[in-house]
Protein backbone atom coordinates (compact mmCIF):
# COMPACT_ATOMS: atom_id res chain seq x y z
CA UNK A 1 0.00 0.00 0.00
CA UNK A 2 1.33 3.29 -0.93
CA UNK A 3 -0.07 6.23 1.20
CA UNK A 4 -0.50 9.38 -0.99
CA UNK A 5 -2.15 11.72 1.97
CA UNK A 6 -0.23 12.07 5.26
CA UNK A 7 -0.97 13.43 7.91
CA UNK A 8 0.46 13.98 11.38
CA UNK A 9 -1.54 15.62 14.18
CA UNK A 10 -2.44 18.42 12.14
CA UNK A 11 -4.42 21.17 13.69
CA UNK A 12 -5.86 24.73 12.36
CA UNK A 13 -7.05 27.40 15.08
CA UNK A 14 -9.26 30.39 14.46
CA UNK A 15 -7.91 32.38 17.57
CA UNK A 16 -8.92 30.23 20.21
CA UNK A 17 -10.65 28.56 18.00
CA UNK A 18 -9.47 24.56 17.26
CA UNK A 19 -11.30 23.81 13.89
CA UNK A 20 -9.40 20.80 13.11
CA UNK A 21 -7.58 19.46 16.12
CA UNK A 22 -4.79 16.87 15.43
CA UNK A 23 -5.55 15.10 12.52
CA UNK A 24 -3.68 11.81 12.33
CA UNK A 25 -4.14 9.55 9.40
CA UNK A 26 -3.33 7.74 6.03
CA UNK A 27 -5.02 7.26 2.57
CA UNK A 28 -3.71 5.05 0.10
CA UNK A 29 -3.60 5.13 -3.52
CA UNK A 30 -6.47 3.97 -5.12
CA UNK A 31 -8.66 3.88 -1.64
CA UNK A 32 -11.66 5.32 -1.51
CA UNK A 33 -12.16 6.88 1.48
CA UNK A 34 -15.20 8.84 3.33
CA UNK A 35 -14.71 11.82 5.26
CA UNK A 36 -17.53 12.27 7.61
CA UNK A 37 -18.44 14.63 10.28
CA UNK A 38 -21.60 16.60 11.33
CA UNK A 39 -22.26 20.09 9.89
CA UNK A 40 -19.03 22.12 11.79
CA UNK A 41 -17.23 19.33 12.78
CA UNK A 42 -14.18 20.73 10.92
CA UNK A 43 -14.23 19.21 7.46
CA UNK A 44 -14.04 21.94 5.29
CA UNK A 45 -11.33 23.43 7.35
CA UNK A 46 -9.36 19.94 6.96
CA UNK A 47 -10.00 19.64 3.53
CA UNK A 48 -9.32 23.37 2.43
CA UNK A 49 -5.52 22.74 4.55
CA UNK A 50 -5.06 19.68 2.12
CA UNK A 51 -6.06 20.91 -1.03
CA UNK A 52 -2.86 23.43 0.01
CA UNK A 53 -5.92 26.27 -0.08
CA UNK A 54 -4.89 27.25 3.98
CA UNK A 55 -1.79 26.66 5.70
CA UNK A 56 -2.40 24.51 8.89
CA UNK A 57 -1.24 26.23 12.18
CA UNK A 58 0.58 23.10 13.61
CA UNK A 59 1.74 18.78 12.71
CA UNK A 60 2.62 18.17 9.33
CA UNK A 61 0.97 16.83 6.15
CA UNK A 62 1.93 15.60 2.40
CA UNK A 63 -0.56 14.95 -0.45
CA UNK A 64 1.15 13.71 -3.43
CA UNK A 65 4.36 13.56 -1.95
CA UNK A 66 4.25 17.56 -1.44
CA UNK A 67 4.23 19.48 1.53
CA UNK A 68 1.57 21.41 2.53
CA UNK A 69 3.03 24.19 4.02
CA UNK A 70 5.84 24.88 1.48
CA UNK A 71 4.87 23.30 -1.90
CA UNK A 72 1.15 24.07 -2.19
CA UNK A 73 1.29 25.23 -6.08
CA UNK A 74 2.82 21.37 -6.72
CA UNK A 75 -0.16 20.18 -4.80
CA UNK A 76 -2.30 22.06 -6.77
CA UNK A 77 -1.49 20.57 -9.92
CA UNK A 78 -1.71 16.91 -8.71
CA UNK A 79 -5.15 17.13 -7.06
CA UNK A 80 -8.74 17.52 -8.57
CA UNK A 81 -11.65 19.03 -6.56
CA UNK A 82 -15.10 19.07 -7.18
CA UNK A 83 -18.39 19.95 -4.95
CA UNK A 84 -22.07 20.08 -5.34
CA UNK A 85 -22.20 24.01 -4.95
CA UNK A 86 -19.37 24.82 -7.06
CA UNK A 87 -18.48 22.71 -9.92
CA UNK A 88 -19.22 23.93 -13.81
CA UNK A 89 -19.73 27.15 -15.30
CA UNK A 90 -23.24 27.11 -16.53
CA UNK A 91 -23.17 29.55 -19.42
CA UNK A 92 -20.85 27.59 -21.26
CA UNK A 93 -21.38 24.44 -23.66
CA UNK A 94 -19.93 20.85 -22.01
CA UNK A 95 -17.01 20.66 -24.49
CA UNK A 96 -16.30 24.70 -23.47
CA UNK A 97 -16.17 23.45 -19.23
CA UNK A 98 -13.77 20.63 -20.35
CA UNK A 99 -11.47 22.88 -22.52
CA UNK A 100 -11.82 25.55 -19.75
CA UNK A 101 -10.59 23.47 -17.10
CA UNK A 102 -7.98 21.13 -18.70
CA UNK A 103 -6.35 24.63 -20.29
CA UNK A 104 -5.79 25.69 -16.03
CA UNK A 105 -4.07 22.42 -15.28
CA UNK A 106 -1.95 23.47 -18.51
CA UNK A 107 -2.88 20.61 -20.85
CA UNK A 108 -2.35 21.28 -24.13
CA UNK A 109 -4.72 21.40 -27.60
CA UNK A 110 -3.84 18.33 -28.74
CA UNK A 111 -4.19 16.93 -25.11
CA UNK A 112 -7.30 18.74 -24.57
CA UNK A 113 -9.16 17.78 -28.06
CA UNK A 114 -8.15 13.96 -27.48
CA UNK A 115 -9.81 14.33 -23.87
CA UNK A 116 -12.64 16.03 -24.91
CA UNK A 117 -13.78 13.25 -27.09
CA UNK A 118 -12.70 10.63 -24.97
CA UNK A 119 -14.75 12.10 -22.08
CA UNK A 120 -17.97 12.82 -24.36
CA UNK A 121 -18.28 9.24 -25.35
CA UNK A 122 -17.45 7.75 -21.77
CA UNK A 123 -20.43 9.91 -20.83
CA UNK A 124 -22.20 9.56 -23.82
CA UNK A 125 -22.97 13.13 -24.32
CA UNK A 126 -21.59 13.59 -28.01
CA UNK A 127 -24.70 14.68 -29.33
CA UNK A 128 -24.83 17.66 -26.05
CA UNK A 129 -21.34 18.64 -26.56
CA UNK A 130 -22.40 22.51 -27.65
CA UNK A 131 -25.02 21.96 -25.13
CA UNK A 132 -24.66 25.00 -22.52
CA UNK A 133 -24.20 23.38 -19.08
CA UNK A 134 -27.26 25.26 -17.48
CA UNK A 135 -30.05 22.99 -19.21
CA UNK A 136 -28.29 19.75 -18.19
CA UNK A 137 -30.07 17.40 -15.82
CA UNK A 138 -28.41 17.75 -12.33
CA UNK A 139 -27.20 14.56 -12.49
CA UNK A 140 -25.94 15.02 -15.80
CA UNK A 141 -23.78 17.93 -14.69
CA UNK A 142 -22.48 16.26 -12.17
CA UNK A 143 -21.33 13.37 -13.76
CA UNK A 144 -19.85 16.01 -16.06
CA UNK A 145 -18.33 17.32 -13.28
CA UNK A 146 -16.57 14.62 -11.90
CA UNK A 147 -14.64 13.60 -15.50
CA UNK A 148 -13.76 17.30 -15.96
CA UNK A 149 -11.85 17.38 -12.60
CA UNK A 150 -10.45 13.89 -13.12
CA UNK A 151 -9.69 15.61 -16.62
CA UNK A 152 -5.94 16.32 -15.95
CA UNK A 153 -5.02 13.14 -14.61
CA UNK A 154 -4.80 14.04 -10.62
CA UNK A 155 -3.40 11.71 -8.21
CA UNK A 156 -6.25 12.38 -5.67
CA UNK A 157 -9.60 14.05 -6.50
CA UNK A 158 -11.74 15.87 -3.66
CA UNK A 159 -15.52 15.40 -3.86
CA UNK A 160 -17.45 17.89 -1.44
CA UNK A 161 -20.60 16.60 -1.14
CA UNK A 162 -21.14 15.51 -4.87
CA UNK A 163 -24.48 13.74 -5.00
CA UNK A 164 -26.74 16.03 -2.89
CA UNK A 165 -30.13 16.26 -4.05
CA UNK A 166 -29.10 14.32 -7.25
CA UNK A 167 -31.98 11.51 -8.30
CA UNK A 168 -31.26 7.67 -6.28
CA UNK A 169 -30.18 6.23 -10.02
CA UNK A 170 -27.97 8.80 -10.81
CA UNK A 171 -26.52 9.25 -7.87
CA UNK A 172 -25.78 5.54 -8.48
CA UNK A 173 -24.49 5.97 -11.85
CA UNK A 174 -22.24 8.72 -10.45
CA UNK A 175 -20.62 6.20 -8.06
CA UNK A 176 -19.89 3.36 -10.76
CA UNK A 177 -17.54 6.67 -11.84
CA UNK A 178 -16.10 6.88 -8.99
CA UNK A 179 -15.12 2.97 -8.51
CA UNK A 180 -14.11 3.02 -11.95
CA UNK A 181 -11.59 6.03 -11.29
CA UNK A 182 -10.34 4.36 -7.92
CA UNK A 183 -9.55 1.12 -10.21
CA UNK A 184 -7.75 3.30 -12.47
CA UNK A 185 -5.00 4.12 -9.60
CA UNK A 186 -7.01 7.67 -8.57
CA UNK A 187 -7.61 8.05 -4.84
CA UNK A 188 -11.12 9.45 -3.89
CA UNK A 189 -11.41 11.61 -0.93
CA UNK A 190 -14.96 11.97 -0.48
CA UNK A 191 -17.36 13.91 2.15
CA UNK A 192 -21.23 13.09 2.03
CA UNK A 193 -24.48 13.20 3.84
CA UNK A 194 -25.95 10.10 2.31
CA UNK A 195 -25.01 7.47 5.06
CA UNK A 196 -25.87 4.92 2.28
CA UNK A 197 -22.88 6.39 0.36
CA UNK A 198 -20.45 5.61 3.37
CA UNK A 199 -20.67 2.05 3.06
CA UNK A 200 -19.18 2.38 -0.53
CA UNK A 201 -16.21 3.78 0.76
CA UNK A 202 -13.38 1.47 1.32
CA UNK A 203 -12.86 3.26 4.69
CA UNK A 204 -14.32 5.72 6.61
CA UNK A 205 -13.20 9.00 8.92
CA UNK A 206 -15.89 10.18 11.10
CA UNK A 207 -15.01 13.87 12.84
CA UNK A 208 -16.94 14.85 15.91
CA UNK A 209 -16.01 18.43 16.95
CA UNK A 210 -12.54 18.98 15.41
CA UNK A 211 -11.27 15.59 15.92
CA UNK A 212 -11.26 12.83 14.40
CA UNK A 213 -13.21 9.63 16.77
CA UNK A 214 -13.27 6.91 14.28
CA UNK A 215 -11.80 5.63 11.22
CA UNK A 216 -12.08 2.00 9.90
CA UNK A 217 -13.74 0.24 7.13
CA UNK A 218 -17.70 0.41 7.02
CA UNK A 219 -17.45 -3.34 8.09
CA UNK A 220 -15.16 -3.07 10.88
CA UNK A 221 -17.21 0.14 12.19
CA UNK A 222 -20.43 -0.94 12.84
CA UNK A 223 -19.32 -4.18 14.34
CA UNK A 224 -17.25 -2.11 16.96
CA UNK A 225 -20.12 0.07 17.50
CA UNK A 226 -22.76 -2.65 17.07
CA UNK A 227 -24.66 -0.90 14.61
CA UNK A 228 -26.89 -2.22 11.36
CA UNK A 229 -25.72 0.25 9.02
CA UNK A 230 -23.45 3.43 8.78
CA UNK A 231 -25.85 5.75 9.70
CA UNK A 232 -26.63 4.62 12.98
CA UNK A 233 -22.39 4.30 13.86
CA UNK A 234 -22.57 8.19 12.22
CA UNK A 235 -25.78 8.88 14.68
CA UNK A 236 -24.08 7.03 17.95
CA UNK A 237 -20.75 9.03 17.40
CA UNK A 238 -22.03 12.19 15.87
CA UNK A 239 -24.50 12.96 18.64
CA UNK A 240 -22.37 13.82 21.02
CA UNK A 241 -21.31 16.73 19.41
CA UNK A 242 -21.21 20.18 21.98
CA UNK A 243 -19.86 22.27 19.08
CA UNK A 244 -22.73 24.32 16.84
CA UNK A 245 -21.31 26.70 14.37
CA UNK A 246 -19.75 25.63 11.11
CA UNK B 1 -56.85 21.70 2.82
CA UNK B 2 -54.57 21.83 -0.36
CA UNK B 3 -56.17 20.93 -3.88
CA UNK B 4 -54.14 21.23 -6.75
CA UNK B 5 -55.73 20.76 -9.92
CA UNK B 6 -54.22 20.10 -13.28
CA UNK B 7 -51.66 22.60 -12.34
CA UNK B 8 -49.27 23.05 -15.36
CA UNK B 9 -46.20 25.95 -15.47
CA UNK B 10 -43.56 26.53 -17.95
CA UNK B 11 -41.10 28.71 -18.07
CA UNK B 12 -38.59 30.27 -21.14
CA UNK B 13 -41.66 30.58 -23.45
CA UNK B 14 -42.63 27.42 -23.02
CA UNK B 15 -39.20 26.10 -23.55
CA UNK B 16 -38.43 24.10 -19.86
CA UNK B 17 -41.94 22.23 -18.47
CA UNK B 18 -41.54 22.57 -14.88
CA UNK B 19 -44.97 20.92 -14.06
CA UNK B 20 -47.16 19.28 -16.23
CA UNK B 21 -50.75 18.87 -15.28
CA UNK B 22 -50.53 18.04 -11.33
CA UNK B 23 -53.06 17.12 -9.29
CA UNK B 24 -53.12 16.19 -5.77
CA UNK B 25 -54.97 16.94 -2.55
CA UNK B 26 -53.63 17.05 0.94
CA UNK B 27 -55.63 16.47 3.96
CA UNK B 28 -56.08 18.66 7.37
CA UNK B 29 -53.55 17.84 9.67
CA UNK B 30 -51.40 15.81 7.37
CA UNK B 31 -47.71 15.86 7.06
CA UNK B 32 -47.67 15.42 3.22
CA UNK B 33 -44.27 14.99 1.97
CA UNK B 34 -43.17 15.58 -1.70
CA UNK B 35 -39.86 13.28 -2.71
CA UNK B 36 -37.91 13.90 -5.54
CA UNK B 37 -34.50 15.28 -6.55
CA UNK B 38 -33.45 18.58 -7.54
CA UNK B 39 -35.08 19.67 -10.73
CA UNK B 40 -38.32 17.64 -10.26
CA UNK B 41 -40.76 20.87 -9.88
CA UNK B 42 -40.94 20.69 -6.13
CA UNK B 43 -39.67 24.21 -5.38
CA UNK B 44 -42.20 25.63 -8.84
CA UNK B 45 -45.22 23.58 -7.20
CA UNK B 46 -44.51 25.37 -3.27
CA UNK B 47 -44.23 29.08 -5.23
CA UNK B 48 -47.41 28.51 -6.55
CA UNK B 49 -49.28 27.33 -3.82
CA UNK B 50 -47.68 30.25 -1.56
CA UNK B 51 -48.61 32.52 -3.78
CA UNK B 52 -45.32 33.71 -5.26
CA UNK B 53 -45.81 32.46 -9.19
CA UNK B 54 -49.05 32.14 -11.13
CA UNK B 55 -49.43 28.88 -13.43
CA UNK B 56 -49.73 28.42 -16.99
CA UNK B 57 -52.85 25.96 -16.07
CA UNK B 58 -54.87 24.31 -13.49
CA UNK B 59 -56.45 25.66 -10.56
CA UNK B 60 -55.42 25.53 -6.43
CA UNK B 61 -56.68 26.39 -3.20
CA UNK B 62 -54.92 26.72 0.50
CA UNK B 63 -57.10 26.73 3.14
CA UNK B 64 -60.45 26.99 0.94
CA UNK B 65 -58.67 30.22 -0.25
CA UNK B 66 -57.63 30.28 -4.18
CA UNK B 67 -54.09 31.34 -4.79
CA UNK B 68 -55.30 33.49 -7.79
CA UNK B 69 -57.87 35.59 -6.28
CA UNK B 70 -57.42 35.09 -2.79
CA UNK B 71 -53.87 35.46 -2.42
CA UNK B 72 -53.98 38.15 0.47
CA UNK B 73 -55.77 35.85 2.66
CA UNK B 74 -53.58 32.85 1.86
CA UNK B 75 -50.26 34.88 2.94
CA UNK B 76 -52.17 35.62 6.08
CA UNK B 77 -52.70 31.75 6.91
CA UNK B 78 -49.55 29.94 5.78
CA UNK B 79 -45.81 30.12 6.42
CA UNK B 80 -43.14 29.10 4.49
CA UNK B 81 -39.45 28.50 4.53
CA UNK B 82 -38.18 28.53 1.23
CA UNK B 83 -35.06 25.86 -0.12
CA UNK B 84 -32.94 28.92 0.23
CA UNK B 85 -32.01 30.12 3.02
CA UNK B 86 -34.02 33.84 3.32
CA UNK B 87 -33.64 35.50 6.54
CA UNK B 88 -31.56 38.93 6.63
CA UNK B 89 -28.55 37.77 7.46
CA UNK B 90 -27.59 41.42 8.93
CA UNK B 91 -30.58 40.88 11.83
CA UNK B 92 -29.88 38.71 14.64
CA UNK B 93 -32.10 35.49 15.33
CA UNK B 94 -34.24 38.21 17.97
CA UNK B 95 -34.19 40.65 15.58
CA UNK B 96 -35.24 38.60 12.29
CA UNK B 97 -38.32 36.83 14.71
CA UNK B 98 -39.56 40.17 15.79
CA UNK B 99 -39.53 41.34 12.05
CA UNK B 100 -41.55 38.83 10.75
CA UNK B 101 -43.88 38.65 14.16
CA UNK B 102 -44.64 42.47 13.07
CA UNK B 103 -44.99 41.95 9.53
CA UNK B 104 -47.78 39.70 10.79
CA UNK B 105 -48.98 41.82 13.43
CA UNK B 106 -48.53 39.55 16.50
CA UNK B 107 -45.63 39.53 18.64
CA UNK B 108 -43.10 36.27 20.35
CA UNK B 109 -44.85 35.78 22.88
CA UNK B 110 -48.33 35.57 21.47
CA UNK B 111 -47.43 32.14 20.14
CA UNK B 112 -44.62 31.57 22.25
CA UNK B 113 -45.64 28.01 23.40
CA UNK B 114 -46.18 27.00 19.37
CA UNK B 115 -42.03 27.56 18.96
CA UNK B 116 -41.21 27.30 22.52
CA UNK B 117 -39.34 23.77 22.07
CA UNK B 118 -37.99 25.00 19.02
CA UNK B 119 -37.11 29.26 19.77
CA UNK B 120 -35.17 27.15 23.12
CA UNK B 121 -32.02 25.73 21.42
CA UNK B 122 -31.37 29.07 19.69
CA UNK B 123 -32.26 30.70 22.39
CA UNK B 124 -28.50 31.21 23.70
CA UNK B 125 -27.19 32.85 20.67
CA UNK B 126 -30.24 35.47 20.01
CA UNK B 127 -27.90 38.41 19.35
CA UNK B 128 -25.75 36.44 16.88
CA UNK B 129 -26.64 37.81 13.30
CA UNK B 130 -28.80 35.28 11.17
CA UNK B 131 -25.41 35.22 8.40
CA UNK B 132 -23.19 33.71 11.10
CA UNK B 133 -25.38 30.81 12.39
CA UNK B 134 -24.52 27.36 11.37
CA UNK B 135 -26.60 25.24 9.34
CA UNK B 136 -28.57 23.35 11.89
CA UNK B 137 -29.52 26.43 13.50
CA UNK B 138 -30.35 28.53 10.57
CA UNK B 139 -32.87 25.69 9.53
CA UNK B 140 -34.45 26.20 13.20
CA UNK B 141 -34.74 29.97 13.13
CA UNK B 142 -36.23 29.57 9.43
CA UNK B 143 -38.76 27.13 11.05
CA UNK B 144 -39.57 29.23 13.75
CA UNK B 145 -40.52 32.87 11.45
CA UNK B 146 -42.22 30.65 9.24
CA UNK B 147 -44.26 29.38 12.74
CA UNK B 148 -44.04 32.73 14.22
CA UNK B 149 -48.17 33.93 13.26
CA UNK B 150 -49.71 30.89 13.64
CA UNK B 151 -50.02 29.65 10.03
CA UNK B 152 -52.76 26.87 9.30
CA UNK B 153 -50.37 25.21 6.35
CA UNK B 154 -46.85 24.90 6.67
CA UNK B 155 -44.86 24.52 3.42
CA UNK B 156 -40.92 23.45 4.11
CA UNK B 157 -39.01 23.12 0.90
CA UNK B 158 -35.84 20.90 1.14
CA UNK B 159 -35.49 21.95 4.73
CA UNK B 160 -32.70 19.13 5.25
CA UNK B 161 -30.58 19.20 2.38
CA UNK B 162 -27.09 18.91 3.47
CA UNK B 163 -27.86 18.82 6.77
CA UNK B 164 -26.03 15.87 8.57
CA UNK B 165 -28.03 12.86 9.97
CA UNK B 166 -28.20 13.94 13.46
CA UNK B 167 -29.66 17.54 12.58
CA UNK B 168 -32.21 15.52 10.01
CA UNK B 169 -33.66 13.23 12.68
CA UNK B 170 -34.18 16.73 15.25
CA UNK B 171 -35.80 18.01 12.60
CA UNK B 172 -38.36 15.52 11.85
CA UNK B 173 -38.99 14.99 15.61
CA UNK B 174 -39.76 18.63 15.57
CA UNK B 175 -42.32 18.61 12.52
CA UNK B 176 -43.73 15.57 14.33
CA UNK B 177 -44.90 17.69 17.40
CA UNK B 178 -46.20 20.53 15.54
CA UNK B 179 -48.58 18.10 13.45
CA UNK B 180 -50.39 17.57 16.68
CA UNK B 181 -50.91 21.03 16.80
CA UNK B 182 -53.50 21.25 13.93
CA UNK B 183 -50.67 22.34 11.57
CA UNK B 184 -51.06 20.93 7.74
CA UNK B 185 -47.46 20.14 6.60
CA UNK B 186 -46.27 19.69 2.99
CA UNK B 187 -42.66 19.11 3.27
CA UNK B 188 -40.37 18.20 0.05
CA UNK B 189 -37.27 16.78 -0.19
CA UNK B 190 -34.40 14.49 -1.65
CA UNK B 191 -33.66 12.38 0.79
CA UNK B 192 -35.90 9.28 0.36
CA UNK B 193 -35.62 7.62 3.73
CA UNK B 194 -37.78 10.55 5.04
CA UNK B 195 -40.19 9.74 2.89
CA UNK B 196 -41.43 6.95 5.58
CA UNK B 197 -42.02 10.05 8.31
CA UNK B 198 -44.20 11.29 6.39
CA UNK B 199 -48.18 10.52 6.76
CA UNK B 200 -48.74 10.75 3.10
CA UNK B 201 -46.18 11.06 -0.43
CA UNK B 202 -45.89 11.65 -3.79
CA UNK B 203 -43.22 10.80 -5.65
CA UNK B 204 -41.95 13.06 -8.43
CA UNK B 205 -39.79 13.43 -11.53
CA UNK B 206 -39.39 15.85 -14.62
CA UNK B 207 -42.45 17.60 -12.99
CA UNK B 208 -44.74 14.45 -13.17
CA UNK B 209 -46.34 12.75 -10.08
CA UNK B 210 -45.59 9.01 -10.12
CA UNK B 211 -47.47 8.04 -7.45
CA UNK B 212 -49.63 9.31 -4.62
CA UNK B 213 -49.94 7.11 -1.35
CA UNK B 214 -48.97 6.48 2.31
CA UNK B 215 -45.10 5.09 2.57
CA UNK B 216 -46.52 1.64 3.40
CA UNK B 217 -49.08 1.34 0.23
CA UNK B 218 -46.41 2.22 -1.65
CA UNK B 219 -43.92 -0.31 -0.97
CA UNK B 220 -46.45 -2.45 -1.61
CA UNK B 221 -46.90 -1.79 -4.51
CA UNK B 222 -43.37 -2.73 -5.67
CA UNK B 223 -44.12 -5.40 -8.19
CA UNK B 224 -41.48 -7.59 -7.76
CA UNK B 225 -39.69 -9.66 -5.86
CA UNK B 226 -36.54 -8.13 -4.66
CA UNK B 227 -33.23 -9.57 -3.42
CA UNK B 228 -30.70 -8.59 -1.23
CA UNK B 229 -27.56 -9.68 -2.19
CA UNK B 230 -24.07 -9.77 0.01
CA UNK B 231 -20.73 -10.45 -0.21
CA UNK B 232 -18.67 -10.83 2.82
CA UNK B 233 -15.48 -8.96 0.99
CA UNK B 234 -16.27 -5.54 2.14
CA UNK B 235 -14.29 -4.39 -0.61
CA UNK B 236 -15.36 -5.94 -3.32
CA UNK B 237 -19.02 -4.12 -3.48
CA UNK B 238 -18.23 -2.60 -7.27
CA UNK B 239 -17.42 -6.17 -8.73
CA UNK B 240 -20.01 -7.83 -7.09
CA UNK B 241 -22.25 -5.14 -9.21
CA UNK B 242 -20.71 -5.34 -11.76
CA UNK B 243 -20.74 -9.62 -12.15
CA UNK B 244 -24.26 -9.38 -11.01
CA UNK B 245 -25.42 -7.08 -13.72
CA UNK B 246 -23.66 -9.22 -16.39
CA UNK B 247 -25.88 -12.51 -15.14
CA UNK B 248 -28.10 -13.01 -17.66
CA UNK B 249 -30.96 -13.39 -15.69
CA UNK B 250 -30.72 -10.25 -13.80
CA UNK B 251 -33.92 -7.36 -14.56
CA UNK B 252 -32.36 -4.55 -12.37
CA UNK B 253 -29.39 -4.14 -9.69
CA UNK B 254 -28.36 -0.87 -7.54
CA UNK B 255 -26.14 -0.59 -4.56
CA UNK B 256 -27.91 -0.23 -1.46
CA UNK B 257 -25.16 0.71 0.90
CA UNK B 258 -22.73 -2.57 1.63
CA UNK B 259 -25.65 -4.69 -0.33
CA UNK B 260 -26.95 -5.07 -3.85
CA UNK B 261 -30.89 -4.90 -4.01
CA UNK B 262 -31.80 -6.77 -7.50
CA UNK B 263 -34.82 -8.02 -9.12
CA UNK B 264 -34.53 -11.21 -11.68
CA UNK B 265 -36.14 -11.97 -14.99
CA UNK B 266 -37.97 -14.97 -13.81
CA UNK B 267 -38.62 -14.74 -9.85
CA UNK B 268 -36.74 -16.95 -8.38
CA UNK B 269 -33.02 -18.14 -9.85
CA UNK B 270 -30.28 -19.90 -7.90
CA UNK B 271 -27.87 -19.99 -10.22
CA UNK B 272 -26.58 -16.71 -9.55
CA UNK B 273 -24.72 -17.76 -6.13
CA UNK B 274 -22.46 -20.04 -8.02
CA UNK B 275 -22.25 -18.04 -10.75
CA UNK B 276 -21.08 -15.12 -8.26
CA UNK B 277 -18.65 -17.51 -7.29
CA UNK B 278 -17.47 -18.65 -9.90
CA UNK B 279 -16.59 -14.83 -10.70
CA UNK B 280 -14.23 -14.96 -7.54
CA UNK B 281 -16.66 -12.98 -4.91
CA UNK B 282 -16.52 -14.53 -1.55
CA UNK B 283 -19.36 -16.11 0.69
CA UNK B 284 -22.25 -14.94 -1.51
CA UNK B 285 -25.65 -14.74 0.14
CA UNK B 286 -29.11 -13.86 -1.24
CA UNK B 287 -32.33 -13.09 0.47
CA UNK B 288 -35.41 -11.83 -0.48
CA UNK B 289 -36.36 -8.42 1.08
CA UNK B 290 -39.19 -5.75 1.62
CA UNK B 291 -38.58 -2.80 -0.66
CA UNK B 292 -37.99 1.04 0.49
CA UNK B 293 -39.24 3.78 -0.69
CA UNK B 294 -35.79 3.90 -2.93
CA UNK B 295 -36.38 1.05 -4.67
CA UNK B 296 -40.04 2.06 -5.58
CA UNK B 297 -38.67 5.47 -6.91
CA UNK B 298 -35.70 3.71 -8.83
CA UNK B 299 -38.54 1.38 -10.37
CA UNK B 300 -40.94 3.68 -11.35
CA UNK B 301 -37.89 6.23 -13.19
CA UNK B 302 -37.45 3.01 -15.03
CA UNK B 303 -40.96 2.82 -16.29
Amino acid sequence: MEPVIITEKLTKRFGSFIAANELTFEVNKGEIFGFLGANGAGKTTAMRMLCGLLTPSSGKATIAGFDVYKQTEKIKRKIGYMSQKFSLYDDLTVSENIRFYSGIYGMSYDQIRKKTAELLEELQLQSEAKTLVRSLPLGWKQKLAFSVSIAHDPDIVFLDEPTGGVDPVARRQFWDLIYHAADKGVTIFVTTHYMDEAEYCNRVSIMVDGVITALDSPSNLKQKYAAANMEDVFYELARKATRKAD
Amino acid sequence: MITISNISKTYNKGKVTALKDISLTVKRDELFGLIGPDGAGKTTLFRILTTLLLADKGTASVNDFDVVKDYRQIRNCVGYMPGKFSLYQDLTIAENLNFFATMFGTTLEENYELIKDIYQQIEPFKDRRAGQLSGGMKQKLGLCCALIHKPVVLFLDEPTTGVDVVSRREFWEMLKKLKGQGITILVSTAYMDEANLCDRIALIQKGEILSVNTPAKIIESFPEKLYAIKSTKSSGIFKLLKDTRNYPGIASCFAFGDSLHATFNNSSDKGLIKYLHDKGNADVSMETIVPGVEDCFIHLLKN
